[in-house]
This record gives structure tokens, sequence and C-alpha cells, in this order.
């Protein structure tokens, strides 16, 4: 039904043209469902734009060809290509918070677009809008169709966008990252639903993501790309169950598996970032604190809620509860993982440990000591070192205004570990060796780097306040899955040699099982179940956490390299 | 919702109040009411007893709450010029500004919200690169220029407009409108375009640059992958979203449209409050003046309160609350 030939696509620059895909081949069959996975930057994305004629300009399809059954695609002028949009091809896009037009019901977006390709009336279009929500799993259609968007969860918005992509029957429909801003749970449903629609309706997919564990349960075929390019392609069991090329080879290493811990992921030689052959100064200076004691961190029935939104004049507003009820103890030197799904208060708990929130009952104790909280945390308070943060987003957590070397020298100088100048420098260029980065990096800004290297920048920051405990919010959640096994590794280096305590906080269940030696599951402010981490994966009692573990994506095991 | 407006109209409240008290402190201590009013020749026993009878020697806080309580009934005082009451003068002024304010809007949305969005829909069009250029030239131009520049084309070298005055007026009740008579609104039109050229310009920019904002977010682009008709994409889809952040701008602007005719007002010796209030200010009117401040401020509030109830009506995420 599609065939994608000898695509190429380009972007005009200064410096000529770049080329952002290259000899890209693909072929989609009706009720196919036809997996395209890379890295960010591989052109996946680019390619679905350029099927569906949305290529951000001046980006152009410079060569092959684009075949929609007897249409050529390319040969369409903008008005023929408009009038196919939605009517042969659709799209999903990844965010449904931001894919629907936050000022129009959902009724009127669905008819519109039924009307917009085909000669029905208003009532006929109304009654198969109502139709298709009920078909995607929404109860009540015929009055929930007149909410605005703001009104559905996450879950149902994705399906009122799938609703939107499939409202006139088109025979491909692009789902770019339909799922990857959605929690396990949703996930699962949303991609039973696009199996169910590739099954009954006949409709071809082409799912563009990263995920390959989402790849692995649903896509039928599967196409690898790199750089613009493919690597190899064919039927799904065949490319990851036995793949032939390195590099699918490389990325399924770097996937973490669910059901067993890997000391290490094995990472490509020139790749890996050694952190044990470099950075000997920042090594010897970070082991001569008085480190011979971990310390450890106690939390006793914290609780954390937030005055609610007032809207009637006579009740006081509820107030919402973030966290109740949390205790839990992370032994000093040991890795504790907390996961849940959006909304658990995962990050609200990092925020109460360093002081940012104020928890409304309970207590903390670092090292036998308690922790105050919140506003009543002194600047001064010696934990404000000793507790340090990598944050989940790596593009706004440092400065951009600021160089490498300044970022890193805050720490030094703030907590007044370091008071030479010169010194400090040094320091910092022995602490980006120590995370795998060369000397150089010192005198750059951050948006000269990746989004890896500037993870690594980040950890390199909260090492150099000599912290004992580390807080890690979602650390790799914003990094592509070859540059988490990078950062996990490192992350597992050193904090085995320097004996931190950390506290991992993740949505990723496969990646907790990594890092950690304890777990603690959240749902809703509340701890479902906690203990070590082999048995909560293994003999979960919680069914909450066994719920998570069961829709969780894997790899099939006979597939294991 | 309810509760919404209820809040709304209490910081309204407290607005007016500050603005009352600021407009209070320049009666009671911008000089010597008592000797602003009275001559050389009266005796100081005189001023004495006019002092006791104007209430000046109680304290600030009753005399504060006296010209509070004055205001809220209508009475605005005397002008010193004119010993007219306060009250009549600035009534009669009214209905001339605010009918410049409303046409001068007009005139910027109904030129500067197209101009935006065609500009937007066209960056890199011969025609959105001329309308860019000649509003920036219209916008660094000061505003009395333009009036200048449109009298000497328009009223003197043409001869097609008249260059000062309302014109003809026709008496609706108390409000005097030159909305009725061809002439008044020959008079209208070039007052009304230069007090207005530079809103359109900061509104045309601003829809642009929202416009074009918008139509890069995800709902854009999946409404054009669903290939929902073009013009119902712009019009429908993005300028719905387009207006929700241009209307507040818009609202202060119509404040601002208001409170700073006054150089478009002298400018075309226009009979409006504005040209009341230079007036004033030439004679030391103090009244006068303190009025004119909380006129000003009470339609930058009632503006403002309109505005924000235009916001719960266009955007149904302050109306019905989340479900989720």
């Amino acid at each position: 039904m599609l065939r994608v030939e000898n695509l190429t696509v380009k972007f005009p620059s200064r410096f000529g043209d770049v080329t952002a895909v290259e000899n890209m081949a693909m072929a989609i069959a009706p009720g196919e469902i036809h997996g395209l996975v890379g890295e960010s930057g591989a052109g996946k994305s680019t390619v679905g734009a350029a099927i569906i004629g949305l290529l951000q300009p001046p980006g152009f399809v410079a060569d092959g060809t684009l075949q929609l059954g007897d249409v050529d695609l390319r040969a369409l002028d903008r008005f023929e290509a408009h009038a196919l949009r939605g009517k042969r091809v659709s799209m999903i896009f990844q965010d449904p918070q931001t894919s629907l037009n936050p000022l129009m019901r959902i009724e009127d977006q669905l008819v519109e677009t039924i009307l917009a390709h085909e000669d029905i009336s208003a009532d006929a279009a109304q009654s198969r809008a109502i139709d298709l929500l009920e078909e995607m799993g929404i109860e009540d259609a015929s009055s929930r169709m007149r909410s605005y968007p703001h009104q559905f969860s996450g879950g149902m918005r994705q399906r009122v966008v799938i609703a939107l992509a499939i409202c006139t029957n088109p025979e491909l429909i692009i789902a770019d990252e339909p799922t990857t801003a959605l929690d396990v749970a949703v996930q699962s449903q949303v991609l039973d639903l696009i199996r169910r629609l590739a099954d009954v309706r006949k409709v071809g997919f082409m799912l563009i993501t990263h995920d390959i564990g989402v790849i692995a349960q649903i896509a039928d075929t599967v196409t690898m790309m790199r750089r613009g390019k493919r690597i190899e392609s064919g039927p799904t069991a065949e490319v990851l169950g036995n793949p032939s090329h390195a590099y699918t080879k490389q990325l399924m290493d770097a996937v973490p598996p669910l059901d067993r811990k890997i000391d290490r992921f094995r990472v490509p030689k020139d790749e890996e970032i050694d952190a044990t052959g470099q950075g000997d100064a920042a090594r010897a200076w970070l082991l001569g604190a008085e480190r011979e004691t971990a310390v450890g961190l106690t939390l006793e029935g914290i609780a954390v809620s937030f005055p609610g939104v007032r809207t009637s004049m006579w009740q006081k507003p509820a107030p919402h509860i973030a966290l109740q009820d949390i205790s839990f103890v992370v032994r000093p030197g040991s890795i504790m993982g907390i996961v849940g799904e959006s909304g658990s208060g995962k990050s609200t708990l990092a925020k109460t440990l360093t002081g940012l929130i104020k928890p409304s009952d309970g207590t903390m104790t670092l090292a036998g000591a308690p922790l105050p909280g919140g506003g009543a945390r002194a600047r001064k308070h010696p934990s404000r070192q000793l507790i340090q943060m990598v944050f989940q987003d790596p593009y706004s957590s440092l400065n951009s205004r600021h160089r490498v070397g300044t970022i890193l020298a805050e720490p030094l100088w703030l907590y007044g570990l370091v008071t030479d100048k010169e010194e400090r420098r040094k320091l910092c260029i022995d602490m980006l060796r120590l995370v795998g980065m060369l000397p150089e990096a010192i005198d750059k800004y951050p948006h000269q780097f990746s989004g890896g290297q500037r993870q690594r920048i980040a950890v390199a920051r909260a090492l150099l306040a000599r912290p004992k405990v580390l807080i890690c919010d979602e650390p790799t959640s914003a990094l592509d899955v070859s540059i988490q096994a990078q950062l996990l590794n490192l992350l597992k280096d050193l904090q085995a040699s320097f004996g931190l305590t950390v506290l991992f906080i993740s949505h990723n269940l496969s990646v907790v099982r990594q890092m950690a030696d304890d777990v603690v599951v959240l749902r809703n402010g509340r701890i479902q179940e906690q203990g070590p981490c082999a048995t909560i994966y293994e003999t979960p009692t919680a069914e909450y956490t066994k719920e998570l573990l069961a829709l969780t994506p894997v790899l099939p095991a006979d597939w294991r390299p | 919702m309810v509760y919404f407006i209820v809040k709304r109209l209490v910081q309204s409240a407290f607005v007016m109040l500050a603005v009352a008290f600021l407009a209070f402190s320049l009666f009671r201590f911008v000089g010597d009411p008592i000797t602003q009013m009275t001559g050389v020749e009266t005796s100081v026993a005189d001023q004495e007893r006019l002092r006791e009878d104007l209430g000046l020697n109680d304290p600030y806080a009753l005399q504060f709450a006296r010209f509070t309580g004055d205001m809220l009934k209508g009475d605005f005082g005397f002008s010193y010029r004119t010993r007219q009451p306060v009250a009549e003068m600035i009534a009669t002024r009214i209905p001339a500004t605010l009918e410049l304010g409303i046409v001068a809007l007009l005139i910027s949305l109904l030129v500067g919200i197209p101009a935006g969005v065609y500009t937007a829909l066209r960056p890199r069009g011969i025609a959105t690169q001329a309308i860019l250029m000649v509003t920036l030239v219209g916008v660094s131009i000061p505003t009395f220029v333009i009036g200048i520049m449109l009298i000497f084309f328009f009223g003197v070298q043409l001869g097609w407009l008249p260059t000062f005055g309302r014109g003809g007026t026709v008496r609706l009740g108390g409000w005097e409108t030159s909305f009725l008579t061809v002439d008044g609104w020959r008079a209208l039109i070039l007052p009304a375009f230069t007090l207005g050229v530079y809103q359109l310009t900061l509104t045309m920019r601003l829809v642009r640059a929202e416009m074009m904002e918008v139509m890069r977010s995800d709902y854009i682009r999946f409404a054009t992958a669903r290939g929902v008709p073009m013009n119902r994409l712009y019009f429908k889809h993005a300028l719905a979203n387009t207006m929700v952040p241009v209307i507040t701008i818009i609202g202060l602007q119509f404040g601002g449209v208001i409170a700073f005719s006054i150089v478009t007002e002298s400018v075309f010796q226009w009979p409006g409050m504005g040209l009341l209030f230079l007036e004033s200010i030439r004679f030391v009117d103090i009244p006068v003046m303190g009025v004119y401040l909380v006129v000003i401020a009470f339609f930058f509030v009632l503006v403002n309160l309109i505005v924000d109830m235009l916001y719960v009506v266009i955007d149904p995420r302050l109306r019905i609350r989340d479900v989720s």
C-alpha cells in the first residue's frame, strides 16, 4: 500500500544542503504495524513528515518515490496534498496534552474533520463521531463528546486523538511516538487499541518510536534508522531477535531488562565512559573528605499537602494531598529506587528532601541528625551540601549563559571547599575527566553539548559539592537508550567508588531494576510496597506493583543477546 | 465563576479607593486650597472662617471619608476656574473622548487583526515586509507629528476634512454624539486615525507574533494532518487561540487610548476630557484634575474587569473545571 523508495530529504542551510534522510526505503501493507526505530536525530519523524507532506520548511524531498496505493505523493500540488491528508493518510502526535485545540469541543473537532472529507449531513457525522469514540473505549460518548479536551485525562485524550485520526477511514496512520508521554498502564491500553485498529480496520500504521520494548510488543515489521539512513529492516522477531547489524546489537544491549539485574551495560568500546582510569586527582579529592562513613536517610510519616484552588466564596478549598504517610529508610551507601507513574508524588518527594517544599507532617533524618524541612532549613545547613541533585532535563538544569567551568566551580566556592581559583579550575578539569569528558569542555557553554554530555556535566557538578546523598530525579528519561546505558554505568561506578547513598527516582521499572538495592513503589502519594529490589520484582505483593510489572513492555526472553 | 467575579470586584474597589486617596492628596496637599480660592484682599479671619466651613481643619481621615462619600454620591465639587460643578463639566466631555476612543480602537482592531493574521501566514511575502516597514515608521513618529501631518495633507492641502472640533453633533438625552451626522463623522476621521495608529501597530505585531506561535503548535499541525480546510484552520483554530492573550493587551490599550488621548485632543482641539485636563493644568484647577484622575482610573478598572470576564467566556479551561 505505502511504498517508499530511495527517499532523500534535505534541509538547505548556509553551508549547502544538509541531508536529513538518505536513501530511505520501506513498504507498509494494510493492517501492518511497521515500527520505525532509531535514536534522536535519526530522521524517523522526518520520514513521517515527508510522507504526509508536512516537512517543516525549508526542508524538501530531494529524491525518491513516495507511492500510496495508486497515488504518487510527490506529484501532488498543494491543494491535492491537503485533500489527501486525513482522507488517506493521518497522523497521531506524541503529546495528547497539546495535540487537541483547547478552545473547541471534542465533538466540533471530530465533526469538522469528518465533514472536511465526506459529503454527509452534520447529523450523520455526529453519530459517526459517537460510534467512533465508543469504539475507542470512551464510555457515555454522546455526552462526553460535548466536553473540552482539558476535561479528559491523558490516556483518554490520546484515545480522542486516535478517534480523530481514524474518523475518515484513512489507509495509513503515522503515529509519531504515540505512547511516549503516557504512563505504562495507559500506554498498554493505547497500544492494544492500535493493534485492534490494524487488525479489524486493516489500517496500516507507521509507528515511530525510540522504545524498543513498544516495538517488540506490537510491531509486525521494523526498520532501524541511524543518522538518516536505514540500517536494517524486516519482520520484528528477525531483526530484533537475531540482529545482523552491529548497531542493532548495540541498541539491544543497551535496553535494560525488567526481569534481571545486569551488572553493567555492554557499551561499544569507543563510546564507553571509562571512569576508572582517569581523573585521579578528582577521585583522590573526593575520597579525601571524611568519607569513612556513608550516611543513611530516614523518612517517617512524611506528608505534603498543597492548598487547593479556591472556587467558591463560602467553602474552604480542599487541600491537594501530594504525599501521605511516607516512611522508609535508605541504608548508608545503598541505592534506593523510587518508582511510580506521573502524579504519584516522586518529584515532590525529591523536593521535600532537598528542602524546597515544606512537609506538612513527619520527620526526616540524615545520618542520625534531624533534617528540617522547607524554609526551616537554614541556608547554611550542612545538609544543603551533603544532599545534591541531578535533574531530569539536562537542557534546563544548566545555566545556558555560564561556561561549564563556572557551573562546575560554583559548589566549590559556595561551600568553601576550595578557595584558590586556579586549584578550583584544575579540580573541575579533572572532574570532567572522571565523568568521561574532555578537559576542553571547561570553556564551552552547555548548548555545545548533547543531552547525555550535559547530564554528565550535571553529575560532575553534583559530585563537586562532595555530597554523601545524591538524588537523581529521572536522570535518564530525556536520553536515548544507548546514552542512558552509558550514564547508568557511570552512576553505578561513581556510587561504588565513593560510597554514595543514592535516591534514584524513575517511572521506568526496568531502569530502576538495574540500579536499585531497595525499591519503594509510590502511587497517588502513598507507598504501595517497599522492600529489596529483587523481592519486589520477583514476588510483588501489592496489586499495583504486579500490574505495573505486567504492563511494562519487555523483549521476549529468547531475543536476548 | 461567581467567586471569580466577586474577587475581581473587591480588588477593583480597592484600586478605586487607592486612586481616590491619590486624588484627595492632590486636593489637600498640593498647595493650600484656601489661598488658591481666595484673593489677596480676603482677610485672614475670613480665610479661617472659610477653612472651618469647608472642614479643612478636621482630621485627614475624616476629610478623606467625606471626600470619598461625596464622590460616591456623585458630588465632585466645584471647579476653581469656572465655578461650575465638576461633575457637569466632565459629563459634557466624556462622550467626545469615549467616541473618539472607541472609533480609534475599532480602526486599530479592524485593520490590525487582519494585517497581523496576513503577515503571520505569509511571513516572507513582499506585502508583509512592506506592511511591517510602514507600520514601524508609523510607530516611530510621535502622535502629534502624525496628527499635524494629517491636518496638513487632508485638511489644508486637499481640504477634504475639517481640522478641529467635533463638527455636527446630535444630543441624545445627556449624550452628545457625532455618530449621527455626516459632519460629525468627517470630523472624527483624522483624530481617530491619529489616536489609533499606534495601537494598530501594536495590535498587528502582537497578533502576528501570537499567530506564528500558534501555527507552530501541535494542535495546528494535527489539524493540518487531518486535512481540516485551510480557512477553517486559520480563522477558527488558530485565530481563536491567538486572541486569548491578545484580548488582555487590547483591553489595556483601550484604557490607554482613553487616558492618553490628551495629545490628539489638543492637536485637533477635540472638546474631550483630555483637553479639559490640559486646560485645568494651565489654571491649576485641582478639583477637575482630581476627578479626571478618578474617572480615568474607573475606566481602566472597568475595562480590565470586562477583559477578565471575556477571558472566561473565550477559554473553557477557565470556565469548566477539569474532570481528570
